[in-house]
C-alpha cells in the first residue's frame, strides 16, 4: 500500500494503518531499507497540502513539515535563521537538501541531525497532528534519544514553529573529516542578541556530543552582559555532554573541540552584528 | 489510498510522456533503469551516498535511488542521456569533458554531468558545492572541475582527436561515457533476467548448517534455485596465485570472514526485489575470531588454513651488506613503529555481471581487471572444457586492483548452468565493501641511520600485513614491499623482512601498490626525521641518498639508464623552495592555522617481480582495409584503449583515427594479461608495439617500401602507403582472409626481461621502475586537528608520456587516493561497510595539483615509456604526513590521521 494523500484530512485517516511508515524526502527512508523494496504500507507526506514551505505566523513563522531544505535556504527569512540555513547547507549535499526535509530529519532523531542544534537555540517547537488533533511539543521534549522520538504512532509531524526572535543573530559550525556528505563529529549552533555591545541573551546548542543534541543553559547564563568570548566555557559548562567514541572521533577529542568551536562560532555571531 | 496503479506512473522522461507500472515504494531509479530502460542512471550505493544516480526533478538534481517512483507523477525527470540530445549546456559538458579527461572509468560521469547541468542552468552556488554530491573515485576532481569551469567561461576548442605518442588526444573510447552509452557489469542484462542473490556469512567466524534447501527452493515463490558448495562440479577453491589458492566459492560448515558466501538464491526479479536473506534456511553459531597480526599470531590463536603455521600465509625478505652492523655504528639512528588501516577500494561501480548459456557453452559478461585469470578460475570451479566458458569484459566502473579477483563471476556461471538460462546479479555496495579485498593493514617497525655526512647507513624493516581470511594477492605484497621499502635510494646496509598473516578479516589483495604505499609512509616519514637529526634538508637529503644509474638497488640490480628519481627531486628544488618561504610568511601572522610543506618520493616496478609476464597483442587489416587492433589490455578508467592504440598507431606508421578497435573477449581477443602492477603501457604497450611493426613490415614488404618515414592509410579495399610524394597501393581484393577475416595479420607477444631472486632477494625482479617525488602543502588548524591540503606538485618520471592529459589524470586520480588514505579512509570490517561511514575525498577535499612530468626514458619501455599507475599514489601520503608534522610539531605514526588522531598526538608532543 503505497498512499499519497493530497490534504491533511485524508492523511491521518491514512496515518492510522497498522505497521504504517512515513515516506517524506527518502533520505533516511531508503537508506535504512538497504537494498530491498520497502515492505508494509507507506505513507507519502510530500503532496499534503500544506506541509511545504514556509510562512509567516502572527508571532513568527512556520515552516511544513515536509518543507525541504532547499527550500529553506530560498526563504527569506531573519538574520536568526543565519544558523538554520547554515545547517540546511550542510545536509548531505544539493541531491539531499532537494528532497531531504525538516520533519525526517527531527524524526530520524540522529545525535548527529544537523538541523537540531540550530533549531533548539530557535526554541523551535513540533507540531503534531492525527486524526485526534494536533499538539505542539518544544524540540526538547519531542527528540527522546538515538531514533527515539515522542511520535505517537497515527501522528504526523506537520510543521516546525518559530517564534519571533528579535534582532537574534546566529551561527552554525560543524567539525567533519571531508568537505561534503559528511556526518558530525561535532556541531555547535549559537545565537545571541546583542543590546550595547554585549550579550544580552544567548543560546548555545551542541550536537553529536550526546545521545540527543542539547543547549547548555548554565553556559547561555554566564554569556549574558559579555563582551568578550575568549576563554568563556569551561569544563562545568559541558559536563552534560555524554560524547561517545566511534568512528569518526574519540569521546576525549569530542569535548576537547566542543569549546573552541562554541567561541569561534559567537565570536562569528559577535562579528557579524 | 492506491498500490501501484495498473496504469502506471504518468511522468515525462527526457521531454517524452512515459507511463511505467511501479511496486508501491519502489525506487525511481529502478523504475528508470528497469522499467523504462534508461541504463544511463548509474547505481553505486543505493543510499544518497555516491551520487552516481542522480537525475533531474524539474530541474533540480536529485539521488534518484532516494526518490519512490510514485513522487514524480505528474513531474519531469531528466537523465544524462536525454540532456545530452537536448540540452546545450549538457552538450558543451560532453565536449569539455572530453578535452580534459575528465571522464575516466565513467561511472561517476552521468551523475557529474547531470549535476553540473544544473549548475550551468543558474550557477547559484559554487562548481564544488554543485558537484560535491557526487563521488568520483578515478579522477581527483581536478578535471572535473576545469572541464565545467571551462564550459561556465564557453567552452574552448577540442583536442585532437588524433595524434602519435606524446599527444594529448582524446580518450577513445570517451563519447560514450559522456553520453550515458557506456554499459558497465549491471547494464547489459535484459530487464526480465533472473537475479542471484549470495548469501554470506553475518560474523567474521562462524559455524552453520542449512535447513531444508529443498523446501525452501519448492515453496518459496519466485526462487529458480539454491546454489552452494555441492553445487561445484569442479574445485571449490580459487586463488589468484594458484600455489596459494585457499578460496572456497562458497564455505563449507565455517566461514572465515563476515561477508564470506555459504550459498546463493536465483529468483524471479519481482522475488529478488523484496528477498530478505534472513529468510533463508540457515543458522549460525559465532565462533571467537581474531581481527588482526598480534592476535592472529598468539600461541592459543585459531589456526585459520592447515599447512600455515602461525597464521603465517608467507613472507618476503631482501637482504644485501649487513644493516644492524651498520646502524650500529650510524652517527644518526631514527626508528618508529607505524600502522595503517585496511583500505576499501570504493570504486563507484559495485561488482555487477549477466551470464548466459548457449548449447552448454557459458558466457560472462561483467567488471573484470583480468578476464584471462576469470577464464582460468572459472575452468577450475565449474570442472568443464576451457572452449564452453567465454568471459566478455563490460566496461569497468573503477578496478585499483580489486578487480582482479574474481567475484560475481562463479555465482553467475554456477546460476545460468543450474537454471541453463540466463541470470544477473549486482553486489550490494555492502556486500562489494564487506566481501572483496582490501588494502593490507601494516604493522611496519623500521630504523634507519646516517653517517655525519648525511649518507644513509643501515636500513633494518619488518612488516606484518594483515592479509585477512584468504591469500589473495597477499603473496604479492609480501614479495614486493622487501623489494621497494628502500625507496628509490642507494643504501648498502639493508635488511627487510615483510609476513602475511591471516586473520578472520576480508581477504586483504591488490590495491593500486601491492603494500608499497603502506612501507612508503614508514621509511620517507623516518627520512624527515633523520634529515632534521642531521639538521639536514628534507630535499637535499633525498638527493644525496638517491639511486642514480650505474647505482646497485638494495636487490643488486643495477640499472645503467633510465633512473629518473634525481631528475624529480630536481624539478621540485624551486616549488620546495617557495613554498617554505610561503609557509613561514603564512605562519609568521598567527592565529590557529599553521601551514606545512612536506615532499616525499616512491618507485615502483613495472610487471610481475621476478616472474614471467607476457601480453599478446593481435592486430590485422580486413579486406575492406579496416584495420583492426585486438586491444585486450583491459581499460579500468586508466586510459589503456586510447594509449596502446597510439603506442601501436606509432609503430604502425598510421593514425590512431583509422584504427578499429576490438576489446577484451577471451573469444577473439588474446591474452594481454592483467590490469594491475603498471604494466599495460609497458607490457602490452610493447607488445602492441612490436605487432605494429610487425604488420606495418609485411604490408611494406607488399609495396616494397623500406622507409621509417612512410605512412600508411586504409582505403576502399586497399591500403595506402605514402613515402615522401611517393604513393603506393596495397590491393587487399586478391589476399585470401583467415578464419578472423584478416588478409595480413601480426599478433606479437612482449615479456619483460627479469630473473628471479635469490635466498636475499638479489636479482633482477623488474626490467623497469617509475620514479615520484610529491610536494604537499597543507593547513593544519590547531584548534581542532583538522587538516586542509593546499597544493601538491607532482613530479613523475614516466620515461616517455604517451598521452600527457592521461599522465596528469593518473597523477591526480593517485593523489586523491593517497589523500583518502592519509587522512581520512579507514575500513572496519562490520563497521563501516558504506560510503557515509567509510569516506572517500569529495570535491572539496582535493586542491590544485601541479604535474610536473619529467621524461628519462627506459630501454626496455615501448618508445621508452614507464609505467605509472600506482606510482602516483605511493608518495601522496608520506608527502602529507611530513607536511603535518611539520605545520603541528608532531611525530604521526597512524594512518588515517583523522583530527582525532591528530589532536591526540599534539597533545603527546605538548607532554613530551
Amino acid at each position: 500500500m503505497y498512499f499519497q494523500p493530497k490534504t491533511l484530512e485524508q492523511a491521518v485517516q491514512d496515518a492510522q494503518t497498522q505497521g504504517l511508515r512515513i515516506l517524506a524526502g527518502g533520505t533516511d527512508f531508503y537508506p535504512m531499507n538497504g537494498d530491498r523494496l520497502p515492505e508494509g504500507p507507506i505513507l507519502d507526506v510530500t503532496r499534503i497540502k500544506g506541509m511545504t514551505g514556509v510562512t509567516r505566523t502572527s508571532d513568527g513563522w512556520r515552516i511544513g513539515g515536509a518543507t525541504c531544505w532547499s527550500d529553506i535556504l530560498k526563504a527569506d527569512l531573519p538574520k536568526a535563521f543565519d544558523g538554520l540555513k547554515a545547517a540546511a547547507r550542510e545536509v548531505g549535499s544539493i541531491q539531499i537538501q532537494n528532497v531531504g526535509t525538516i520533519a525526517g530529519n527531527l524524526c530520524n532523531a540522529s545525535p548527529a541531525a544537523d538541523s537540531v542544534p540550530p533549531l533548539l537555540t530557535l526554541g523551535a517547537k513540533v507540531e503534531l497532528t492525527s486524526a485526534f488533533g494536533k499538539r505542539l511539543l518544544n524540540l526538547e521534549d519531542f527528540i527522546l534519544g538515538v531514533r527515539k522520538t515522542a511520535l505517537r504512532s497515527g501522528e504526523i509531524l506537520t510543521a516546525v514553529h518559530i517564534a519571533d526572535a528579535g534582532q537574534a543573530r546566529s551561527v552554525f559550525s560543524k567539525l567533519g573529516s571531508r568537505k561534503y556528505l559528511v556526518i558530525s563529529i561535532a556541531m555547535v549552533a549559537v545565537l545571541i542578541e546583542i543590546q550595547d555591545g554585549a550579550i544580552a541573551r544567548a543560546r548555545v546548542a551542541v550536537g553529536a556530543c550526546s545521545p540527543v543534541a542539547q543547549r547548555l543553559r548554565d553556559l547561555e547564563a554566564d554569556l549574558r552582559g559579555r563582551r568578550q568570548v575568549a576563554g568563556v566555557v569551561t569544563p562545568a559548562h559541558l559536563s552534560a555532554l555524554s560524547p561517545i567514541d566511534d568512528v569518526r572521533g574519540s569521546a576525549d577529542y569530542r569535548l576537547e573541540v566542543v569549546a573552541p568551536m562554541i567561541e569561534e562560532a559567537l565570536e562569528r555571531c559577535l562579528e557579524s552584528t | 489510498m492506491k498500490d501501484a496503479a495498473p496504469e502506471g506512473i504518468a511522468f515525462t522522461l527526457n521531454n517524452k510522456p512515459v507511463q511505467a507500472g511501479a511496486a508501491a515504494g519502489e525506487r525511481l531509479s529502478a523504475t528508470l533503469r528497469e522499467t523504462l530502460g534508461a541504463r544511463d542512471v548509474k547505481i553505486g550505493c543505493n543510499a544518497g551516498d555516491c551520487g552516481a544516480c542522480t537525475v533531474l526533478v524539474d530541474g533540480a538534481p536529485v539521488c534518484a535511488c532516494l526518490m519512490s517512483t510514485a513522487q514524480v507523477e505528474g513531474r519531469h525527470v531528466e537523465t544524462l542521456s536525454g540532456l545530452v540530445q537536448n540540452d546545450k549546456d549538457t552538450r558543451a559538458l560532453a565536449e569539455a569533458f572530453q578535452n580534459h579527461g575528465a571522464a575516466q572509468c565513467g561511472i561517476c560521469t552521468p551523475g557529474m554531468m547531470v549535476s553540473a547541468t544544473a549548475y550551468l542552468r543558474n550557477k547559484n552556488s559554487s562548481v564544488e558545492d554543485a558537484l560535491g554530491g557526487v563521488l568520483c573515485r578515478c579522477t581527483g576532481y581536478r578535471k572535473i572541475l576545469d572541464a565545467v569551469a571551462e564550459t561556465a567561461n564557453g567552452g574552448a576548442g577540442p583536442l585532437p582527436v588524433s595524434g602519435g605518442m606524446g599527444t594529448s588526444i582524446r580518450r577513445l573510447d570517451g563519447v560514450a561515457k559522456v553520453e550515458g552509452r557506456e554499459a558497465f557489469g549491471d547494464d547489459v542484462a535484459p530487464a526480465a533476467t533472473p537475479v542471484v542473490k549470495v548469501i554470506r556469512s553475518p560474523y567474521p567466524r562462524a559455524r552453520f548448517e542449512f535447513g531444508d534447501l529443498e523446501g525452501f527452493c519448492t515453496h518459496t515463490g519466485g526462487v529458480l534455485a539454491v546454489l552452494s558448495a555441492k553445487d561445484i562440479k569442479g574445485r571449490n577453491c580459487f586463488g589468484v596465485i594458484p600455489p596459494f589458492a585457499d578460496q572456497p566459492v562458497f564455505a563449507v560448515a565455517e566461514t572465515r570472514f563476515r561477508g564470506e558466501a555459504v550459498a546463493a538464491v536465483v529468483g524471479t526479479p519481482e522475488l529478488m526485489a523484496r528477498f530478505d536473506p534472513a529468510d533463508f534456511p540457515v543458522t549460525w553459531q559465532e565462533l571467537p575470531a581474531v581481527m588482526d597480526c598480534d592476535t592472529a599470531m598468539a600461541a592459543d590463536a585459531p589456526q585459520i588454513h592447515s599447512g600455515r603455521s602461525g597464521n603465517v600465509m608467507t613472507g618476503g625478505f631482501v637482504q644485501c651488506g649487513d644493516a644492524d652492523r651498520a646502524l650500529n655504528g650510524a652517527a644518526q639512528r631514527v626508528s618508529g613503529r607505524f600502522s595503517t588501516g585496511f583500505v576499501e577500494h570504493a570504486y563507484i561501480e559495485p561488482e555487477a555481471g549477466y551470464a548466459t548459456v548457449t548449447d552448454g557453452r557459458v558466457e560472462i559478461h561483467g567488471c573484470t581487471q583480468a578476464p584471462v585469470m576469470d577464464l582460468d578460475s572459472m575452468e577450475e570451479i565449474l570442472g568443464i572444457d576451457r572452449d564452453r566458458i567465454r568471459i566478455v569484459p563490460t566496461a569497468v566502473g573503477g578496478g585499483f586492483g580489486s578487480k582482479l579477483d574474481i567475484s560475481m563471476q562463479p555465482y553467475l556461471a554456477l546460476a545460468a548452468l543450474k537454471i541453463n538460462g540466463p541470470v544477473r546479479m549486482a553486489y550490494s555496495r555492502a556486500e562489494s565493501m564487506q566481501s572483496t579485498t582490501k588494502r593490507h593493514p601494516a604493522d611496519i617497525e623500521l630504523t634507519i641511520g646516517a653517517d655525519e655526512t648525511g649518507r644513509v647507513q643501515g636500513f633494518r624493516f619488518d612488516g606484518l600485513f594483515n592479509t585477512g581470511a584468504y591469500a589473495s594477492w597477499g603473496p604479492t605484497v609480501a614479495n614486493r614491499v622487501p623489494v621497494h621499502a628502500s625507496g628509490p635510494y642507494r643504501i648498502s646496509d639493508y635488511r627487510a623482512e615483510a609476513k602475511g598473516i591471516h586473520t578472520h578479516c576480508p581477504p586483504s589483495g591488490a590495491f593500486r601498490g601491492f603494500g608499497v604505499p603502506q612501507a612508503a609512509i614508514a621509511q620517507e616519514v623516518l627520512f624527515d626525521e633523520l634529515a632534521a637529526k642531521l639538521d639536514m634538508d628534507p630535499l637535499e637529503f633525498r638527493e644525496l641518498n638517491a639511486l642514480e644509474n650505474g647505482a646497485p638497488t638494495v636487490c643488486g640490480q643495477v640499472f645503467k639508464q633510465g633512473v629518473g628519481i634525481k631528475a624529480c627531486f630536481k624539478a621540485l628544488r624551486e616549488p620546495w623552495a617557495k613554498a617554505k618561504e610561503e609557509a613561514a610568511a603564512f605562519n609568521a601572522k598567527g592565529g590557529p592555522l599553521r601551514r606545512g610543506v612536506g615532499i616525499a618520493a616512491g618507485w615502483y616496478g613495472c610487471g610481475n617481480t621476478s616472474l614471467p609476464n607476457p601480453s599478446t597483442i593481435k592486430s590485422g587489416v580486413r579486406s575492406d582495409g579496416t584495420i583492426v587492433l585486438h586491444q585486450g589490455a583491459m581499460d579500468i578508467g586508466q586510459g589503456a584503449n586510447t594509449v596502446i592504440s597510439q603506442i601501436f598507431a606509432e609503430a604502425l606508421g598510421c593514425d590512431v583515427k583509422h584504427l578499429h578497435l576490438i576489446g577484451a573477449d577471451t573469444d577473439v581477443t588474446p591474452d594481454a594479461g592483467k590490469t594491475s602492477a603498471s604494466r599495460q603501457t609497458f607490457v602490452s604497450g610493447n607488445a602492441a608495439r612490436l605487432s605494429g611493426l610487425a604488420l606495418r613490415a609485411e604490408i611494406l614488404r607488399r609495396c616494397n617500401v623500406d622507409s621509417a618515414a612512410a605512412i600508411i592509410e586504409p582505403a576502399e579495399g586497399a591500403l595506402v602507403v605514402r613515402d615522401g610524394s611517393a604513393r603506393h597501393e596495397v590491393s587487399l581484393g586478391g589476399l585470401g582472409s583467415d578464419a578472423d577475416g584478416y588478409v595480413l595479420r601480426a599478433e606479437e607477444t612482449y615479456d619483460p626481461p627479469t630473473k628471479p631472486l635469490d635466498k636475499d632477494g638479489q636479482g633482477v625482479p623488474y626490467a623497469q621502475f617509475g620514479y615520484a617525488a610529491h610536494l604537499a602543502v597543507v593547513d593544519v588548524d590547531m584548534r581542532y586537528g583538522t587538516v586542509r591540503p593546499v597544493r601538491f606538485v607532482a613530479a613523475h618520471d614516466v620515461g616517455h608520456a604517451v598521452n600527457p592529459m592521461l599522465v596528469e589524470g593518473q597523477v591526480h586520480g593517485g593523489i586523491a587516493q593517497g589523500l583518502g588514505m592519509a587522512l581520512m579512509e579507514e575500513f572496519i570490517p562490520g563497521r563501516t561497510e558504506n560510503l557515509h561511514d567509510y569516506l572517500i575525498p569529495t570535491i572539496g577535499d582535493i586542491p590544485p595539483i601541479e604535474t610536473l612530468i619529467i621524461e628519462e626514458p627506459d630501454a626496455h619501455g615501448p618508445y621508452g615509456a614507464k609505467g605509472l599507475g600506482e606510482h602516483v599514489l605511493i608518495p601522496t601520503a608520506p608527502a602529507l604526513i611530513n607536511a603535518i608534522n611539520r605545520a603541528a610539531g608532531v611525530q604521526l605514526r597512524q594512518v588515517p590521521v583523522t583530527p582525532s588522531r591528530l589532536k591526540a598526538a599534539m597533545k603527546e608532543a605538548c607532554h613530551d
